[in-house]
């Protein structure tokens, strides 16, 4: 049996499923004798202690994994196990009446929850999904439910879950787990970064794959073309060891690009670039292959706290980064926040279109005390390796204009200060509203490069939110609107003799770079474990060819007649 | 048992970690601690009580502390609502 879904992690695995359902979670109700009292009040507690010891491994494991953030939100979940009012107010029902400690924590949880819900802040309604995680687990202890995933599954396990959440991630054993599938989530959502992060298959999107795989199950997930086979007969599976042998194969050529520049068979040199979110990656990055960092995500250093990062916190981010990639590029861009991703503590009012709204660059020319910060540590950093600085967002020259006077009032307090930064340090902006795309050459006289950030790009230009499923599929990165805007830009940029990055998903994909080399593109940044492979890629394609190959599938009428085309003409010619 | 008024300074109110951090100052000590905005009241040593309670910049909020080593509670508790803490 096979089910088809998104391929979100490259590679293949066949491994024993372990199956873990969205749970649900019943217990019966019952009235306790007054003798009973006592006892029923110990086996509550004990669930406590046991909960309590088990988040502290988790916490620990956490900590080691996934950084200090990550961990932050199991101490979290411990306060609450210490909480007199809560804790308290479960004895309190249990003695006075007489109830089991399942019912009195179940009525306790659930009028702690509905206050919180019903508080008109994102943050107190975070805090109630925590409490209903942490009443789970005194819940699970209660009853003896066990939470250990792999329940006798031998040798390689492949997890089959609802949803990776955070929790899980945590409580992974990274040594058994090879592979993931899961009903939900696309490209970008948390399980599909664990999986790439973690360097293992992984197939999201499948709908309803819990539903038709039992733990211990044989299953084969193909993170290359995003389907997971359900008990393959022994065919598939030598089918299957020859495509993973295969595949073993050609990473390991791709190994031995590590450190090749990315030059094309006609001797055109790019470069390729790595995205980033956070000062760990940059190290990944390097053993990816990445020349650069062509797209550094600032936003970690905001999210998941209770207030904004100082300047020297971001400034030892940064120079971190900086001094990880020594002389090479690292372009940091300037905070993204806003519109769909919230800070708890900026508080800023719910928006009918988040996506159109407050965001990025307009909120930091709003609140300049909080941009100025980013800048300063910036242009601190600046001093300790080869940083570039990028501002997300812009749709006009007077943005611009305004995100460079504030750049140049910070260097001038600086320089009052005698603190060093880099005089020469490159400012550009990124590409992804049509606006901008539309008038690049006037942007391009005020730029040192553009970066063209094609997620959005593509769905301001189609009017298409790419996570609503009735509408994605006109999320089109090969249609001739966005292809047209992007040559666009690259020819403004280039008359000022200005360079030009791509920092979206397409930059990495197989299909887009023999257009983006052709239309000019000089800097490619995708995730780090797409390096190699574009590099192979880059190494077999002629410029000279696939300038003329743009050219024409620019004149193609559909989205899908250009794929078509690069695909036959193209990769299907290529050795 | 000893009290006092306090005005929420912190620009985002008394949620998350600040919140956090007086709850685990007001547990090192052995007296008790009240907290009490308008007509709702709350232990100060939980932050279930705490968040209930919704302090936001500028709320008046009554502290009171009962037992042993009041004195020195209420002072650092006090301090504490006071504080900016970004």
């Amino acid at each position: 049996m096979l089910q088809k879904g998104i391929a979100a992690a490259p590679g293949i695995v066949l491994g024993r499923a372990v199956v873990k359902k969205a749970e649900t979670i019943s217990y019966i109700r019952k009235t306790i004798a007054p003798d009973e009292v006592a006892s029923e009040l110990q086996r509550f507690r004990d669930s406590i202690q046991t909960a309590n010891a088990e988040l502290d491994a988790i916490k620990q494991k956490a900590k080691l994994e996934m950084g200090a953030e990550e961990a932050q939100i199991f101490e979290a979940h411990q306060m609450f196990l210490q909480d007199p009012e809560f804790v308290g107010a479960i004895e309190q029902k249990i003695e006075s009446e007489q109830i089991n400690a399942e019912a009195a924590l179940e009525e306790v949880r659930d009028s702690f929850v509905s206050i919180f819900e019903s508080m008109d802040n994102e943050y107190m309604r975070e805090r109630a999904a925590d409490l209903r995680d942490v009443s789970q687990r005194i819940m699970k202890k209660l009853l003896g439910i066990s939470d250990e995933l792999d329940t006798g599954v031998e040798g390689p396990v492949v997890l089959v879950v609802h949803d990776l959440t955070p929790s899980d991630t945590a409580s992974l054993d990274r040594d058994k787990v090879k592979g993931f599938a899961t009903n939900i989530g696309g490209r970008t959502s948390h399980s599909a970064i664990m999986a790439r992060s973690m360097e293992i298959p992984a197939v999201v999107g499948l709908s309803d794959i819990t539903e038709h795989v039992q733990t211990g199950d044989l299953v084969i997930v193909d993170g290359l073309s995003g389907v997971v086979h359900i008990r393959p007969d022994d065919a598939l599976i030598a089918e299957y060891e020859e495509k993973q042998k295969a595949y073993q194969k050609q990473k390991a050529e791709w190994a031995k690009l590590l450190h090749e520049p990315s030059v094309t068979a006609d001797g055109r040199q790019v470069e390729l670039a790595a995205n980033i979110g956070n000062p760990q990656d940059a190290v990944q990055a390097l053993e990816s292959g990445a020349e650069g960092i062509g797209l550094f995500r600032t936003e970690f250093l905001y999210m998941g706290r209770n207030n904004f990062p100082s300047e020297e916190e971001q400034f030892e981010a940064y120079k971190a980064v900086a001094v990880t990639m020594g002389e090479r590029g690292v372009v940091i861009r300037t905070l993204d926040i806003g519109g769909d991703k919230e800070l708890p503590y900026l508080e800023l009012p719910k928006e009918l279109n988040p996506f159109l709204g407050y965001r990025a660059i307009r909120l930091c020319l709003d609140q300049t005390d909080l941009f100025k910060t980013q800048l300063r540590a910036l242009l601190r950093a600046s001093a300790f390796g080869n940083i570039k600085i990028m501002y997300p967002m812009i749709a006009t020259l007077a943005e611009l204009r305004k995100a460079n006077s504030i750049l140049e009032e910070v260097k001038a307090e600086l320089r009052d200060q005698n603190i060093a930064f880099n005089e020469k340090l490159e400012v550009g902006i990124m590409i992804e509203i049509p606006a901008a795309a539309m008038v690049a050459d006037l942007l391009a006289k005020e730029v040192d490069f553009f970066s063209i950030g094609t997620n959005d790009l593509i769905q301001y230009t189609m009017a298409a939110d790419r996570m609503n499923e009735q509408v994605s599929y006109l999320y089109q990165p090969f249609n001739p609107a966005v292809l047209r805007l992007i040559h666009q830009v690259i020819e403004a940029a280039h008359k000022e003799g200005k360079w030009v990055g791509m920092c979206g998903e397409m930059a990495g994909e197989e299909l887009a770079i023999p257009i983006l080399l052709g239309l000019g593109l000089d800097e490619f940044s995708m995730s780090a474990s797409s390096i190699l492979r574009a590099r192979s890629l880059l190494k077999q394609l002629e410029y000279n060819k696939m300038e003329a190959v743009s050219k024409y599938v620019l004149t193609l009428g559909t989205a899908e007649e250009i794929r078509d085309y690069i695909q036959q003409e193209v990769l299907n010619r290529l050795a | 048992m000893v009290s006092k008024t306090c005005v929420i300074q912190n620009p985002t109110g008394l949620h998350a970690r600040p919140a956090t951090l007086f709850v685990q100052k007001a547990t090192s000590f052995p007296a008790e601690v009240f907290l009490t905005k308008g007509t709702k009241r709350a232990n100060g040593k939980s932050i279930m009580g705490l968040m209930t309670l919704g302090l936001a910049k500028g709320d008046e909020v009554l502290l009171e502390v009962d037992g042993q080593q009041e004195n020195e509670a209420l002072a650092e508790l006090a301090a504490m609502l006071e504080t900016v803490y970004e």
